[in-house]
């Protein structure tokens, strides 16, 4: 496997930098990097640090970073993902430096530690922190409950002052999408099981409107909402399949209507993505969002239980008039 | 009976086991004797829609009316009477 590091690894550019990942020859993985500078999403080294989690510390190669801002692969804590030593020496991060370094998420008692203590180092005031933490403890819950992992979750996340904005990425490699949605729903493709883990009220648990005691199927319909509502990235990519939510227009005012076909959603897709073998979720948050976080679930609530009468509406018999 | 989230979950209740565990081993019990349910959220900032889901939705499919006449939700911010109301509203549409 090859991973090449951009200067412009953001969600934005997000097909680009799986152009440059080459999935072939999964016993050993080569990374590259930009020789004057990198600039990384979070999500990028989720991939690196749960690919390399398959290997062998001997099996996995990085090139001497030569970029200005190499440090920050440190900093995140990639080379001790990969079992590697750090070229660089990292003092204690400066206020502005805002991040939550890769870790890794074996249970929900580590989720719950996870949430209480790590978040707070990004220093968000409190009703935005509930919104990363709503993201993570959702994301994160759906890898340990779906995604039957030998090696859990990885995370890692950072504040970027210029944009107000937290870029979060989680990435397993477990069974992927497809193999978990098909269980209770038809998938022919990577993409096809993507948009229904999407769609409001579809979970791979059962066939029934509204889930199991313990799954509804809206954990991914939610945090997408979340961010249609705030003009943000979101990437969905497991096996080919990739999904990313675009960026709304800007001139749309107020609440943008949620949808519950993500086909309807302005989006960019391919079912040829490099093969990832397993699930990988990236999300920006605004923090500049005006509307309050219970506004926003209540727009969702409407749409949510809109689609759950929909769906149960198409599925009534007719009178037989002859 | 009172359950007290913040003694269980934490300030941000998110732990689904914890939610099945107080569903089965208190709500329901509590719902069997015709007991009265105050579920209280004081000092939890927020909580996620799958955490009130494990908590309450196998509960309002088969305790149905019981739940609206026993079950009562105490000390919640308007982020946490939004996600008991979502789970509530499409419990009864499906």
């Amino acid at each position: 496997m090859k991973i090449y590091l951009s200067n412009s690894d953001y969600l934005r550019n997000f097909e680009s930098f799986l152009r440059s990942f080459d999935p072939s020859d999964p016993s050993k993985l080569e990374i590259t990097t930009h020789d004057r500078w990198i600039n990384v999403h979070p999500v990028v080294l989720t991939m690196i640090a749960a690919l390399a989690r398959q290997l062998r510390s001997k099996d996995i190669f990085i090139d001497e970073v030569t970029a200005a801002s190499g440090h920050y692969l440190a900093r995140m804590g990639l080379y001790e993902a990969i079992g590697k030593r750090s070229p660089f020496s990292i003092s204690e991060h400066e206020p502005a430096g805002r991040f939550i370094p890769l870790t890794q998420i074996h249970n929900q008692m580590e989720q719950s530690r996870f949430i209480t203590e790590v978040i707070p180092l990004l220093h968000l005031p409190s009703n935005r922190a509930d919104a990363i933490k709503y993201t993570i403890g959702e994301l994160v819950r759906n890898v340990l409950e779906h995604a039957k992992s030998r090696h859990g979750a990885f995370v890692a996340a950072q504040y970027y002052p210029n944009a107000n904005n937290v870029r979060l990425g989680i990435c397993d490699t477990g069974v992927g999408i497809k193999k978990t949605i098909s269980v209770s729903w038809p998938a022919r493709t990577d993409l096809d099981a993507i948009k229904l883990a999407l769609t409001p009220g579809i979970t791979g648990k059962t066939k029934r409107e509204g889930g199991t005691a313990a799954n509804a199927g809206a954990g991914l319909f939610f945090i997408k909402s979340m961010a249609m509502v705030s003009r943000d990235y979101l990437v969905v990519y497991s096996g080919s399949g990739l999904y990313k939510l675009t960026k709304r227009d800007k001139r749309t005012k107020g609440f943008p209507r949620l949808r519950v076909n993500p086909d309807r959603d302005k989006h960019a897709e391919t079912n040829g993505a490099s093969y990832f073998p397993g699930t990988v979720v990236a999300v920006d948050i605004s923090l500049n969002q005006t509307r309050e976080f219970t506004e926003l679930l209540s727009v969702i609530r409407s749409a949510y239980t809109k689609a759950i009468r929909e769906r149960k509406r198409d599925t009534y018999k007719s009178p037989q008039f002859i | 009976m009172t359950l007290n989230i913040k003694k269980y979950a934490g300030e941000f209740a998110e732990n689904k086991d914890t939610a099945r565990e107080l569903r089965i081993g208190k709500i329901i019990p509590a719902l069997r004797s015709k007991k009265k349910v105050v579920v209280d959220f004081s000092g939890v900032s927020g909580t996620t829609q799958s955490f009130v889901h494990a908590l309450i939705s196998d509960v309002i499919r088969k305790y149905g009316d019981d739940v609206y006449k026993l079950v009562f939700f105490k000390g919640c911010s308007p982020v946490i009477k939004e996600v008991i109301s979502i789970v509530f509203e499409y419990m009864q549409e499906s």
